[in-house]
């Protein structure tokens, strides 16, 4: 994203064509089967606002928060002016487009970045149980300790993961 | 049109981008509108008698001091918000931060004076214009930092609006003290503030309106 605010195309061009993919999964997750139609739209309309409105992207911001909350902000315009009100909980959004299941590139960058200010051992417990999906006794056997041990270390490298990334969106 | 061709139509349209353009596009409606608000002081409302004796004194650089910590409270609000994912809350701490600073300060002068002087200090002359009068001269800046937000891209309009309320209140504010001879913590804690919050409130009630973008 820097390098495209730089003016480099071949970035730009990777960039895009990367978050449609993404935002079709999104937006097909979102809209349900009666509205596939609009997705390739609301794809475009999507594409179209990062593009224009890239300036307002903070390098020193996580891109995929960034991109996300345009997709949400469009999604929402699109409800909107089909004067239907969904409720949308936000926690859903949490874990959809932005952790996606081939772990790639931008999301998973992001990850890293926070994961690795953590002690490594609540780093392996983070990988064990929340990325690839162990249980608690599995991945704390793994580490060498009791499940009730691992649990409640995971519980304390959440919280200090939550609030390193919230300190990343203030700054 | 096919998402790839939009794609390299748009691959094809990229143009480095000026940094600093959100900061910059905010910062300037303060400029035009804090000129407007200023022209309106001369014209309407006239400069305070005593200015050039006041602007020697402590209270007269406080109360401009207090407005334009929170024009750049809301300005740091705005300028974070009007970008997808941004957070307000810097800004916002620092709002708060300035807020309970000067309302401690006036309760502690309220508290020191003779209780039968307490009410004069708190509501002074002015305390029913004070607030209309900030509200006021704050629409034109509050009208262009709305233009300006919107350009940008503001995901949550209502706080949107409410910092750019916020922000325009404060220019007004700063400008205001060029009319209003008020003396008083007390008054400034209370009227000032209540007169940019004001503000705010109308950036917040028309925000999801005025900031709707396409």
């Amino acid at each position: 994203m820097r390098r495209a605010q730089d003016g480099d195309a071949a970035a730009w061009r990777e960039l895009l064509g990367e978050l449609s993919r993404r935002l079709s999964v999104f937006f097909a997750r979102r809209l349900g089967p009666a509205h596939a139609a609009d997705i390739e739209d609301l794809v475009q309309e999507t594409l179209l606002a990062i593009h224009r409105r890239r300036v307002t992207y903070d390098a020193a911001q996580p891109f995929t928060a960034w991109a996300h909350a345009v997709a949400r902000y469009k999604l929402i315009d699109f409800w909107r002016r089909r004067r239907i009100r969904v409720h949308v909980p936000l926690e859903t959004f949490e874990d959809s487009l932005w952790a996606p299941p081939d772990g790639s590139a931008e999301a998973r960058l992001d990850l890293e970045r926070v994961l690795g200010h953590l002690p490594e051992r609540q780093q392996r417990l983070i990988r064990d149980v929340k990325i690839e999906g162990l249980s608690l006794a599995e991945a704390g056997a793994r580490a060498g300790m009791t499940e009730g041990a691992a649990k409640v270390s995971l519980h304390r490298a959440m919280a200090a993961l939550t609030a390193r990334m919230r300190e990343r969106e203030d700054g | 049109m096919k998402t790839d061709d939009l794609i390299e139509s748009l691959v094809a349209d990229l143009a480095p981008v000026r940094p600093g353009a959100v900061r910059l596009g905010i910062a300037a409606t303060a400029a035009a509108g804090g000129a407007v608000a200023l022209a309106l002081v001369f014209v309407w409302l006239g400069l305070r008698p005593d200015l050039a004796e006041a602007a020697g004194g402590m209270m007269f650089w406080m109360k401009a001091g207090y407005a334009v910590v929170l024009a750049a409270a809301g300005f740091w609000c705005a300028e974070r918000l009007a970008r997808p994912a941004g957070s307000p809350r810097p800004g916002l701490t620092l709002a708060i931060a300035a807020l309970a600073f000067v309302l401690l300060l006036g309760l502690g002068r309220m508290a020191m004076a003779p209780p039968a002087d307490r009410m004069a200090m708190w509501l002074g002359g002015s305390w029913r214009r004070c607030p209309i009068y900030i509200l006021t001269l704050s629409a034109p800046t509050l009208a262009l930092a709305l233009l300006a937000v919107r350009r940008f891209a503001p995901t949550r309009l209502r706080m949107a609006g409410a910092a750019a309320g916020l922000f325009a209140g404060g220019v007004a504010a700063a400008i205001y003290g060029l009319h209003c001879t008020e003396t008083s913590m007390a008054f400034l804690a209370t009227w000032y503030s209540l007169g940019m919050a004001l503000s705010a409130a109308v950036g917040a009630l028309v925000g999801p309106w005025a900031l709707r973008w396409r």
